[in-house]
C-alpha cells in the first residue's frame, strides 16, 4: 500500500479528532477509528512504516494513538 | 391514463377528525368533513359518470356530467365540486339528469373523431366509457359545423403523442402538471369554442414539459397516449413492481401483454410516489430488453483475449477455479466484491455473504461507499442509526425547508415535485449550493436564501448558522435538555460560539454574505416544523462524514427530530442504496449496521452460515484499488456496479484493474469495467426477478418478476451458484427464503416478511416487536442511541486548492434525464435530452478564457485532462464549474481526484482544481479510451446478424 496515502488518511482521521479536549480520548479515538475501518494489510503495513522510525509526515495525534495503542492495532487475521 | 380497472373516486381523499352522514341514492354513508358528493357516492358503491374530475386532482367542475339532484336545493350541482353536509340526501340517475348528462355527451362527439375501433386508446377510454354509461345514441347536432379535427398532431416528444383532435379540454393534463408535478408547462390558450391545450408557444419536445407523465396519466382520452400502447395496443394485465432507477422507490404498474412490457404506470397506493412519477421511471424501461443486454456468460483468461461465449456452468465453474488459484497463491484476503445497489436486498445480502463465508473475508464493499457511506457514519455517531429519519409525507408539515447539496428536481423529482407543493403552500426554502439549482427560482416557488457558497465549505455554513442559532440564544433548549447528552452538548455548545465560527468570521471561507447566514439561521430555527434534505453534495468531500454531523447538530438544535414535518432527510442516490447498506455491504458490518469485531454477532452469524467468520474489517473500495497497484489484491466480482466510468481518478481505478488476474463481471450490459474483466456472467434486471428495494425513507417494497431473466439466471441465482462452485452451497429456491433469514439475523428487519409486505403495501424499518407495521417516522421520544449526541464539527478546508494552474472548481452532478453512469438511460430515448456531458461555466469565466457557448474545450486537473462542450451560464458562479458523468467518453472521472472523506473514504467528486482552456478537442485519454473500446469490441463474438 502507498505509505504516503496512509499517512494522509491517518492524519485526516486525527485532524477530525483532534477536536476533542480530552486528549486522552482524542487518542482513542484515533486509534479506535484505525481499528474498526482499516483492513488489517493497512494497518500492518503502517505500523511497519512506522517502525522504520521518524514520523513521515504522520501528525502528532496519529503518533500517539500508534504508540499508546499499539497492541490493539495490531491484526489479529490476515 | 390508468387501466379502466382501477377505482377512480373522481375527488382526493380528505382527513378530518369530524364526520358527516348523508344518503346517496338511498344508502347511508358517513364521510370524513370536506369530501366530496362524488367521492362519498363512490365510497357507497355509486358511480357518477365523470370526464374533468379524477381522485389525483382537485375537483374543477367544467365537465357538467358529474351533476346530482339534492333534496331541498334548486338545479343540478356538480357532484366533483359539491362538499358533503350533514342529512344531505343525493339523487345520482333521475330522467333530467340522463338527458343532461347525454346532451352534453352530444356536444363532446359533435367535435371528436369517430375512430375509436383504430383508436389506441380503444377499450381503456373513458370519453368512450362515458358514451355508453349516459346511453348516448345519436348526435343530433351531426359532425359538419365548426370543430378541432384538422388540428396537427404533436409526435415530438419521444414517449407520447398529442392529439388535439381527441382533446375534450378537460384541463386534467394541465391541473397534473400544475398540482401533481409542478412544473407549469401546459396552459389553456384561447376561449370559448378556441380553447385549446398548449405547452406554451412551442410543441411539447422543446417546451417545459419535464415528460413526467402526469399529464398522459391523467388525460380521459387518447389525446396524450404513450407511443408504446399506439404501437402494441392496450395491456392484458398488470404487476405491482417497485422503479429500479433512482432513491425514491416509486412504485409502479407493469402493464404487460404477455411477457412484454407495454407501459410503466406510477401505482396510485404507492407510499413513496402516490401514483406520480417521472420521466426515468415512467419512460426509460426500455434499456431491459436493448439488443445490447449480455445474454451469454463469457471467460478469457486475459484482457487481450477474445471472449469465449459458455455455459454459466463452466463460466461460474472457471470463476471459482480462479478464485480458489489466486487464494492458495495470495491468502484468503486476496479476493473480495461488490455488491450492488442495483440489485434487491436479496442480492447484496448474497453477495456479502458469499464473500464472508466462501471467500472467508470482509473484501465486501458497495457503491455507497462512493456516495452515501458518510450518511451511514454521521447519523450512526449522532443519532444512532444509519438511516434517513422521516418518510416522504413528512414532508407535507414541514414548515422551513433546508435543501443542501441536493438538487431533487433533478436526481430525485416525484419528491422534488412533493416538496414543491409544500413550498407552494408557503413553507420556507433554504437553498445551500453552489450552483443555482431550479428549484431557487421556479413558477411559485422561490428560495428564501440562496446560500450559494464555494465547494467543499459545507461544514464552514453549517458551523455558521448553528453559531447564530446558539448565540442569539435561538436553540430549542427545553428539547435538548430532554433528548440530547449535555456533556456533549456543553462541549459542542462551547466551540460553536467561539466568533471563528460566526458568519462574519466565515465569509471569506464560504463566499456566502454573512447577512445571508443570519438570516436563514433565524429563519429556520424560527418555524414550528424545519426539515433538512441533503444528497451527494453533502457526502462527497473530504469532510463528508463532518457535514452529516453538523446537519444532525443543526437538527437537534433548533428541536426538529422525533416527529412529523422535521428530520434529518438523506436523498439517496441509487434504488436500493439504503439496502445495500442495511444488508452487511461495507466491510466492516453485518446485516443490520453491526461491527464485525462484536463476537456476539459474529456468532449469531457464524452459526446461522456455518463457517467460522473473520473479525477483521475488510477493504473498501478505494483500499481494494490500492491494494491491487500493491499487488496484495488479485480478484474481484463485480455485481452491478461499473467502477470504470463511476469511480475518481479513472486513470488510478483502471491501473488497479489491469493488475488484478481475475475480474468477474455481473451486470446487464459490457460496461465500461467488464472491458478488463475476465469472467463475465449476464445480470438480470429489475423485470426479471422477485426480490425487495429499500428506499431513501427505509421504505421494504416488492419487486416482482414480470418477465423471465434473459440469459436464464437471476441474480441471485447466478450468486447462489457461484458459492456452490466455490464449496460454499446456498439452498434457496425463492428471495423470500433470503429475505426470511435476513429477518431473523436482524433485529431491524426481525417483522419483515413477504407476506406482510403483501399485506401492507410495504413497509419502513425497523419492524419488529415494538414497531410490528414499521416505524414511518425514527427517533421519537428518544434516539435509537439513548441520548442525541453533539459532535464537535471543526471546519478543515480540503487540500484541493486553486492555483495559478488550476484555478477553477469543478464540481460534477447528475441531470434529469440520465442516470448514474447513463447504463440504461443511454439505451433508451432519454438521450434526445442529453446526449452528452457538457461543461456549465460562468459567463465570466468564459469570456475570460475566449469560450464561447457551445464550444468544444479542454478540462485539465493535476490528474488528468479531457474535452467536452461548454455551456455558458449564469448558473454558475464565477470560479466554478460543473459536468456530470453520464457518458464515459467524456472522462469527467479522469479528472477527479483521490481524496476522500476522513471517516469512510467516500471520494470527494465535488471539489477538484481545474483549468478550462478554449479550441478543445479529444485528450490523449479520450483517444486512448476510443481506441481501447475499438479493441475491446473487437474482442467479443460477433452478433448474430
Amino acid at each position: 500500500m502507498d505509505g504516503s496515502k496512509l499517512v494522509k488518511m491517518a492524519n485526516q482521521i486525527a485532524a477530525f479528532f483532534a477536536a476533542e479536549q480530552d486528549r486522552k480520548v482524542a487518542v482513542e479515538n484515533v486509534a479506535g477509528h484505525l481499528k474498526r475501518f482499516w483492513d488489517p494489510r493497512m494497518r500492518r503495513e503502517f505500523l511497519a512504516l512506522f517502525d522504520t522510525g521518524g514520523d513521515h509526515g504522520m501528525s502528532e495525534l496519529v503518533v500517539a494513538a500508534l504508540k499508546t495503542h499499539r497492541a490493539t492495532l495490531e491484526p489479529t487475521s490476515q | 391514463m390508468y387501466s379502466n380497472k382501477v377505482l377512480d373516486n373522481g375527488t382526493p381523499a380528505r382527513t378530518s377528525t369530524k364526520t358527516v352522514a348523508l344518503q346517496i341514492d338511498g344508502v347511508q354513508i358517513t364521510v370524513p368533513e370536506g369530501t366530496s358528493v362524488m367521492r362519498a357516492a363512490t365510497d357507497a358503491g355509486v358511480k357518477v359518470p365523470k370526464l374533468c374530475a379524477t381522485d389525483s386532482l382537485e375537483a374543477f367542475g367544467s365537465c357538467r356530467l358529474c351533476l346530482v339532484e339534492i333534496e331541498g336545493r334548486r338545479g343540478y350541482p356538480a357532484s366533483c365540486t359539491t362538499p358533503c353536509e350533514p342529512g344531505m340526501k343525493v339523487k345520482t340517475q333521475s330522467k333530467k339528469l340522463a338527458t343532461l348528462r347525454r346532451s352534453t355527451m352530444e356536444l363532446y362527439i359533435s367535435d371528436h373523431p369517430l375512430d375509436c375501433l383504430t383508436c389506441p386508446a380503444n377499450g381503456n377510454c373513458e370519453l368512450q366509457d362515458m358514451a355508453g354509461v349516459v346511453g348516448l345514441r345519436d348526435v343530433r347536432y351531426g359532425y359538419d359545423g365548426e370543430n378541432h379535427l384538422q388540428a396537427e398532431k404533436d409526435t415530438s416528444n419521444p414517449y407520447f403523442t398529442f392529439d388535439p383532435t381527441k382533446c375534450i379540454v378537460c384541463s386534467r393534463c394541465v391541473r397534473a402538471c400544475e398540482e401533481i408535478q409542478g412544473t407549469f408547462a401546459l396552459t389553456v390558450e384561447g376561449r370559448g369554442f378556441g380553447s385549446k391545450i398548449a405547452p406554451g408557444p412551442t410543441d411539447f419536445l422543446s417546451s417545459e414539459c419535464v415528460s413526467c407523465g402526469a399529464c398522459v396519466q391523467a388525460c380521459p382520452t387518447a389525446t396524450l397516449m404513450e407511443k408504446t400502447i399506439a404501437d402494441a395496443g392496450q395491456p392484458d394485465h398488470s404487476v405491482v413492481t417497485t422503479c429500479a432507477y433512482c432513491g425514491v422507490g416509486c412504485s409502479f404498474r407493469a402493464e404487460m401483454k404477455g411477457n412484454e412490457v407495454v407501459r410503466m404506470v406510477p401505482n396510485k397506493d404507492g407510499k413513496a410516489n402516490h401514483g406520480h412519477s417521472c420521466v426515468k421511471g415512467r419512460f426509460a424501461w426500455g434499456y431491459a430488453t436493448h439488443p445490447d443486454r449480455v445474454k451469454k456468460p463469457m471467460i478469457r483468461r486475459q484482457i487481450t483475449d477474445p471472449w469465449r461465449e459458455v455455459s454459466w456452468e463452466e463460466a461460474i465453474g472457471y470463476a471459482a477455479s480462479e478464485i480458489k488459484r489466486i487464494q492458495a497463491k495470495y491468502g484468503r484476503g486476496s479476493v473480495g466484491g461488490i455488491t450492488s445497489s442495483r440489485c434487491t436486498n436479496e442480492e447484496t445480502y448474497l453477495v456479502q455473504k458469499l464473500v464472508r463465508a466462501a471467500f472467508g473475508n470482509n473484501n465486501v464493499d458497495t457503491c455507497a461507499r462512493v456516495c452515501h457511506s458518510p450518511t451511514g457514519y454521521g447519523l450512526r455517531q449522532t443519532l444512532g442509526e444509519s438511516a434517513g429519519t422521516q418518510d416522504f409525507d413528512s414532508v407535507d408539515e414541514t414548515d422551513c425547508v433546508i435543501l443542501i447539496g441536493a438538487n431533487p428536481t433533478d436526481g430525485h423529482p416525484v419528491f422534488a415535485s412533493r416538496m414543491k407543493q409544500r413550498l407552494r403552500q408557503g413553507a420556507g426554502l433554504i437553498v445551500i449550493d453552489p450552483r443555482r439549482i431550479d428549484i431557487v427560482r421556479m413558477p411559485h416557488v422561490e428560495a428564501n436564501f440562496h446560500l450559494q457558497l464555494k465547494p467543499g465549505a459545507n461544514v464552514a455554513v453549517l458551523n455558521a448558522i448553528a453559531h447564530v442559532i446558539a448565540t442569539e440564544n435561538l436553540a430549542k433548549l427545553d428539547y435538548i435538555t430532554a433528548r440530547c447528552d449535555l456533556a456533549e452538548f456543553a462541549k459542542w455548545d462551547a466551540f460553536i460560539r467561539l466568533p471563528k465560527n460566526s458568519p462574519e468570521a466565515l465569509e471569506a471561507e464560504t463566499g456566502v454574505p454573512a447577512v445571508q447566514i443570519r438570516g436563514a439561521a433565524r429563519l429556520f430555527a424560527s418555524v414550528p416544523n424545519g426539515s433538512i434534505y441533503y444528497g451527494l453534495g453533502v457526502t462527497e468531500h473530504s469532510q463528508g462524514s463532518t457535514t452529516v454531523m453538523a446537519i444532525a447538530n443543526l437538527a437537534m438544535l433548533t428541536g426538529n427530530l422525533g416527529r412529523k414535518g422535521v428530520g434529518v432527510n438523506p436523498l439517496r442516490g441509487q434504488n436500493n442504496v439504503q439496502g445495500s447498506c442495511d444488508m452487511g455491504s461495507f466491510p466492516h458490518e453485518f446485516p443490520g449496521y453491526r461491527h464485525v469485531s462484536d463476537p456476539t454477532v459474529r456468532e449469531l452469524f457464524s452459526t446461522s452460515w456455518g463457517v467460522p467468520l473473520d473479525g477483521e474489517p475488510g477493504l473498501r473500495i478505494p483500499n481494494m484499488f490500492d491494494a491491487a497497484i500493491d499487488g496484495s489484491f488479485k480478484a474481484l466480482y463485480v455485481q452491478g456496479e461499473d467502477i470504470a466510468q463511476s469511480d475518481p481518478d479513472t486513470k488510478h481505478v483502471l491501473r488497479a484493474l489491469e493488475a488484478m488476474e481475475c475480474i468477474i463481471v455481473q451486470d446487464i450490459f459490457f460496461n465500461e469495467t467488464a472491458k478488463y474483466a475476465h469472467v463475465i456472467l449476464p445480470g438480470s434486471s429489475f423485470l426479471e426477478k422477485d426480490g425487495t428495494f429499500t428506499n431513501a425513507e427505509r421504505r421494504i417494497s416488492r419487486v416482482r418478476k414480470v418477465m423471465p431473466p434473459l440469459a436464464g439466471l437471476a441474480d441471485w441465482e447466478a450468486t447462489m451458484a457461484f458459492a456452490k462452485a466455490l464449496g460454499y452451497p446456498m439452498h434457496y429456491t425463492h428471495p423470500e427464503q433470503i429475505m426470511a433469514e435476513i429477518a431473523s439475523l436482524t433485529p431491524t428487519f426481525a417483522g419483515v416478511s413477504y407476506d406482510k409486505i403483501e399485506r401492507l403495501g410495504s413497509i419502513q424499518w425497523p419492524c419488529n416487536d415494538k414497531a410490528p407495521n414499521g416505524t414511518p417516522v425514527m427517533h421519537e421520544g428518544q434516539f435509537v442511541r439513548g441520548k442525541g449526541r453533539f459532535m464537535v464539527t471543526e471546519y478543515i478546508a480540503t487540500e484541493e486548492r486553486t492555483s495559478r494552474r488550476f484555478p477553477l472548481i469543478l464540481t460534477t452532478g447528475r441531470i434529469l434525464s440520465q442516470y448514474n453512469v447513463g447504463a440504461q438511460t443511454r439505451r433508451t430515448q432519454n438521450a434526445t435530452w442529453h446526449d452528452a456531458d457538457v461543461l456549465e461555466i460562468h459567463p465570466h469565466d468564459a469570456e475570460q478564457r475566449g469560450i464561447k457557448d457551445g464550444e468544444f474545450v479542454a478540462l485539465q486537473s493535476r490528474k488528468g485532462d479531457t474535452a467536452l462542450r461548454a455551456v455558458v451560464t449564469e448558473r454558475m458562479q464565477p470560479g466554478v464549474v460543473y459536468t456530470t458523468f453520464h457518458h464515459p467518453e467524456s472522462g469527467a472521472n479522469v479528472v477527479t481526484t483521490e481524496n476522500s472523506d476522513w471517516a469512510t473514504n467516500c471520494p470527494e467528486y465535488k471539489v477538484t482544481a481545474v483549468q478550462v482552456t478554449p479550441n478543445g478537442k479529444p485528450s490523449k485519454w479520450q483517444q486512448e479510451f476510443a481506441s481501447f473500446e475499438g479493441v475491446q469490441d473487437s474482442l467479443l463474438p460477433k452478433k448474430d446478424a
